[in-house]
């Protein structure tokens, strides 16, 4: 017994030495096993506290650069909205056919502006010559005739509405056919006085399309039912009061109308020496 | 004697924030892994009693492997240098023994002395380390290969940090 005390007073530091190398080894060896108890855990919390204190503080160090790199990325997330969106290709969907040749295309835009309270109204649309719009396109929408376009920027429009003093559609009787012209008086956006339509038996509620003569727009849009008439006693003609069939305060999207054949027409229009004023 | 105990208690936490907050993120080439940590055990005063530098050793190892997340290895190679530090030391004495209050820093014993002082612990600390992380001498030339780059790149950081120390000191 007094031996193993003086062999461990001699060789304390060796022995020591070896206790504590032997301690690190089997902490190594089992750290897989030890990564799951509270030592290790207290460990990580030290550590991570510590890790936490420089995040907080290295954090103040690109504050600017975080301020910048967050405000970016508001903007990129503010600018992929939809609201920010001009949906600049909506090719129409053209249907192909060997017997009925298309003679219409529509292309969905969104009103941007619209007024309704002037006598002369314009509603400016988010389509514009890059999106192929051209002067004198007719514009509908859901409910019925919208106005015909009469400026175009790369990717805007305005169009006049059918609430303009120079607006003048032609729309016909939907039961018989026969037409008139559309024109507004601008008192009421709700309301057209549809003038020169010949003496037909008519009743108030009747059904009033368009035309389809010029080619702004095809026939059979709807454009609003008779509220009243009156005859002209001059040529003979009805005064018809008409409820529009659009709500152009509540115009929100529109289509505009390619027509297809046009460029056919005015060629032929030309050629025959026929100029109607549009 | 408290005025050095509290120097050697802020080195410590220095060397050990440097290592773990500092060059572990630092990875300048594939198998470069600088440990200057072992600075503090070359630093500590040569009168200190070998039983205390293999606690420090241990602790300090300790330290370093919570902020490296591997138990045990740092423990290992750094109590073992706690162990051969006394007996580096012996080897190395001059004929007539230490200078009593001198320290074993390269401006108290000379750049030989120092550098080979420096070389034969950051050996060894190294050797150590890395096949311990290997835990196996498979792949033993390209952890060599290790050993003698980190080495290297550890001795230089040890002399540079040795030359700042040694100008604060001149200049305060």
């Amino acid at each position: 017994m007094r031996n193993l005390a003086v062999f461990l007073v001699r060789h304390y530091f060796i022995l020591f030495f070896l206790l504590l190398e032997i301690l690190s080894i089997y902490f190594l060896v089992q750290r897989n096993y030890f990564q799951h108890t509270s030592a290790v855990s207290a460990a990580n919390w030290f550590t991570g506290s510590i890790y936490q204190a420089r995040t907080d503080f290295t954090e103040y160090l690109d504050l600017k650069e975080q301020n910048k790199s967050l405000a970016d990325k508001l903007a990129l997330e503010l600018s992929m909205k939809n609201t920010s969106y001009f949906m600049y290709n909506t090719a129409g969907v053209l249907h192909s056919d060997t017997t009925y040749k298309q003679r219409y295309e529509y292309l969905a835009a969104e009103v941007i502006d619209n007024t309704v309270t002037r006598r002369n109204n314009y509603i400016i649309l988010n389509r514009g010559s890059k999106q192929g719009v051209v002067v004198d396109q007719g514009v509908v929408c859901a409910e019925g005739v919208v106005g015909i376009v009469r400026e175009v920027s790369d990717n805007f429009c305005v169009v006049m509405s059918l609430l303009h003093s120079d607006s003048k559609i032609s729309a016909s009787l939907k039961k018989d056919g026969s037409f008139g012209t559309l024109v507004w008086d601008g008192n009421d956006y709700r309301t057209a006085t549809l003038k020169d339509l010949p003496v037909t038996p008519i009743r108030k509620g009747d059904s009033l399309v368009s035309s389809g003569l010029g080619d702004a727009f095809p026939s059979g849009v709807p454009v609003g039912v008779i509220n009243s008439f009156q005859i002209n006693a001059e040529n003979k003609t009805y005064i018809v009061e008409v409820k529009l069939a659009t709500d152009y305060r509540k115009l929100r999207h529109a289509f505009i109308v390619k027509n297809l054949l046009r460029d056919e027409i005015n060629d032929l229009k030309k050629k025959a020496g026929v100029d109607n004023g549009q | 004697m408290v005025n050095d105990i509290i120097k050697h208690i802020m080195r410590f936490i220095l060397l050990v924030a440097a290592q773990g907050l500092i060059l572990k993120n630092v990875e300048p080439g594939p198998f470069i892994n600088p440990f200057l940590y072992v600075l503090f055990l070359m630093q500590l005063p040569f009168e200190t009693p070998p039983w205390l530098v293999l606690i420090i050793s241990f602790i300090l190892g300790f330290f370093i492997d919570m902020f490296y997340g591997t138990m045990g290895m740092h423990m290992a190679a750094c109590t073992f240098i706690g162990f051969a530090r006394p007996r580096i030391l012996k080897l190395m004495s001059p004929r007539d023994g230490y200078e009593f209050g001198s320290q074993p820093t390269i401006q108290d014993m000379g750049r030989p002395w120092f550098l080979t002082y420096a070389i034969i612990i950051i050996l060894i600390h190294h050797f150590l380390l890395f096949y311990l992380e290997m835990f196996s001498f498979n792949y033993f030339f390209s952890t060599f290969f290790r050993v003698i780059v980190s080495s290297a790149t550890t001795l230089v950081l040890v002399v540079v940090t040795q030359f700042l120390f040694y100008r604060t000191r001149q200049t305060t």
